[in-house]
């Protein structure tokens, strides 16, 4: 099943002459339950490629978007209910947002604003999601601190766990290990790969061997185009269609 | 010994110099501000307190409306005037608090490019306005309006006051309540806004939470303001001693009090030292004010 299908995507910033091409011919189809890895260097457009899945560009000032992008079969940009379609996408930034609230409160936060009053309800959930994101040990006695307290990893962690309260069908990460040491990043990981049955993973990062260790395909991003589509080991190890794509994985690059 | 010789640690060259000049300018003027205030404070006390130790009643001071400092056996009741005082300043945060903090979200959160910066440079004018200017509006325009709604014979009261003093305050309120609402993040609001929260959840559940130091600090500052404002409320309360049972009352504030009576009084008299004494409670409720907004803004932080 194909859960996410782009066509045609052009992603672009400002207008007339100071106009800058983001993304432009980008089409591929990201399957139900895979982990699929985007990887590439900097100002490649990962990341304005994950905007236009959510329909962040309506918040992102200058931003255009083109093309088709479908979840489910249905164009996101048809929904008529933006707030509604954002709440099945859990998205992780680079670097990580704990909201200046409790700790609780921020996984709290996204069933609350589904209307979710209950605090039998509200528990539960924010033990499970914490559990989930392998930080429930370390914040279990002090739930009520401010999550922007927690260090860098236990706040991206918290961010997780966070994505994870909105019970997501597909689930963004950017870079999520950019501000996380080695060891919480491995943990990171092998969260990703135990929630890999529940919904789809969109895995944008810079660390290739990242890529090569959990997504099950992986794209090359370069300079604004989709260069390369295919299968991790594949693309590691196998033919590529293009020279860069074997130049860039292989740490040969620029 | 051709190789030129390291610096020696600590040499002092011109950098250290500069920086030291600069530190002994910022030490000079913050330690003559801590003693500008210490010295007012010495004053009004040494003034003020004389009033204590020729047997001040501070129960009648603080428990009789009658503020009689004139009469033949005087009395120096101060209770009215704290009604007085904390009535307008009641119902100016009603207005102004309301105003102000919408203002903000408004500009803040909502406005955009041209009309942002027009509302902001509007914000700026209104707050110049000089507190005579809004007591001369109380005194004429307020008054006559509150007299034509109402149907009451007099338009100079606690409302009339009030809605001076709170439209006299919103205009500050708002800049550092807008301050504060600029200082929130904007990685806060996206990553609210990508969870699928609305505007408006947005900045209740995020901004506002996020922002509350500043915007408490913009309301404590609102009732300093109130609290010490006197012209205004001189020029729209109806001055009258009275303990306020509706906003249609008039009612004499403590500041009023102070100006317009202080002119009148010999200098060492009991009214007089009366007066430095009403002086000194202002100031001991400001601070107490102050010091429990501090606390307030410390609990927050430490969550
Ligand atoms: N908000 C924005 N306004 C204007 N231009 C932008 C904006 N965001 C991105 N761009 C531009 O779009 C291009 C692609 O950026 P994007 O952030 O998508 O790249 P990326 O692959 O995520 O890079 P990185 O690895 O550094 O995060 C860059 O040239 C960038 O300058
Ligand atoms: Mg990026």
């Amino acid at each position: 099943m194909v859960k996410l299908s782009v066509r045609d995507l052009r992603i672009t910033y400002g207008e007339g002459p100071s106009e800058k091409v983001a993304l432009s011919g980008v089409n591929l189809d990201i399957h139900e339950h895979e982990i699929f890895g985007i990887i590439g260097p900097a100002n490649s457009g990962k990341t304005s490629f994950l905007r236009a899945i959510n329909r962040m560009d309506e918040f992102t000032l200058g931003m255009d978007v083109r093309g088709s992008v479908k979840l489910d079969g249905t164009e996101v940009r048809d929904w008529a209910n933006v707030y509604a379609l954002r709440r099945r996408i859990g998205v992780v930034f680079p670097l990580p947002v704990g909201l200046p609230m409790s700790v609780y409160d921020n996984v709290a936060l996204s069933p609350r604003l589904r209307g979710v009053r209950k605090r039998s309800v509200l528990d539960e959930k924010v033990e499970q999601c914490l559990t989930r994101a392998a930080l429930w040990d370390e914040v279990k006695d002090r739930l009520g601190t401010l999550g922007s307290l927690l260090s860098g990893g236990q706040q991206q962690r918290l961010t997780i766990a966070r994505a994870l309260s909105q019970e997501p069908d597909l689930l963004l990460l950017d870079e999520f290990s950019i501000a996380v040491d080695p060891v919480t990043t491995m943990r990171i990981e092998d969260v990703l790969v135990d929630l890999k049955q529940d919904m789809t993973i969109v895995l944008v990062t810079n660390l290739v061997q990242q890529a090569r260790r959990l997504a099950d395909r992986t794209a090359f991003f370069l300079m604004g185009e989709c260069v390369e589509i295919a299968e991790t080991e594949e693309l590691f190890t196998g033919e590529v269609k293009d020279p860069r794509t074997r130049d860039y994985v292989d740490g040969r690059f620029g | 010994m051709a190789a030129p010789s390291p610096a020696r640690p600590g040499a002092r060259d011109l950098a250290w110099a500069g920086d030291k000049l600069a530190q002994g300018v910022i030490f000079l003027g913050g330690i003559s501000g801590i003693l500008l205030v210490i010295g007012i404070f010495v004053f009004v006390s040494r003034e003020g307190l004389g009033f204590v130790s020729n047997g001040l009643d501070l129960r009648e001071f603080l428990t009789s409306p009658a503020w009689r400092p004139t009469s033949n056996h005087p009395t120096f009741g101060a209770l009215a005037l704290m009604a007085g005082t904390a009535s307008v300043t009641g119902l100016a945060m009603l207005v102004s608090v309301p105003l102000s903090l919408g203002a903000a979200i408004f500009i803040g959160e909502f406005a955009k490019g041209r009309t942002r910066e027009l509302l902001k440079v509007l914000i700026e004018m209104l707050a110049a306005i000089p507190s005579v200017v809004w007591g001369f509006i109380g005194l004429t325009m307020m008054n006559e309006l509150i007299i034509d709604v109402f149907n009451v014979p007099v338009g100079l009261n606690v409302l009339n006051a009030g809605i001076i003093l709170g439209l006299m305050a919103a205009p500050i309120m708002t800049t550092i309540a807008e301050d504060a609402l600029k200082a929130v993040p904007d990685g806060y609001r996206q990553a609210a806004e990508a969870m699928g929260a609305t505007r408006w959840q947005v900045i209740w559940r995020v901004v506002i939470p996020a922002a509350k130091n500043g915007l408490v600090a913009a309301v404590l500052l609102g009732v300093g303001r109130g609290f010490g404002e006197t012209m205004a409320v001189l020029m729209a309360s109806g001055h009258s001693i009275n303990i306020p049972t509706s906003p249609f009352d008039s009612v004499r504030a403590l500041t009023a009090t102070i100006a317009a009576e202080l002119g009148e009084t010999a200098v060492g008299s009991e009214h007089y030292q009366a007066l430095f004494f009403l002086g000194i409670f202002l100031f001991v409720v400001t601070f107490a004010i102050n010091l429990t907004a501090d606390l307030v803004v410390r609990g927050i932080k430490n969550g």
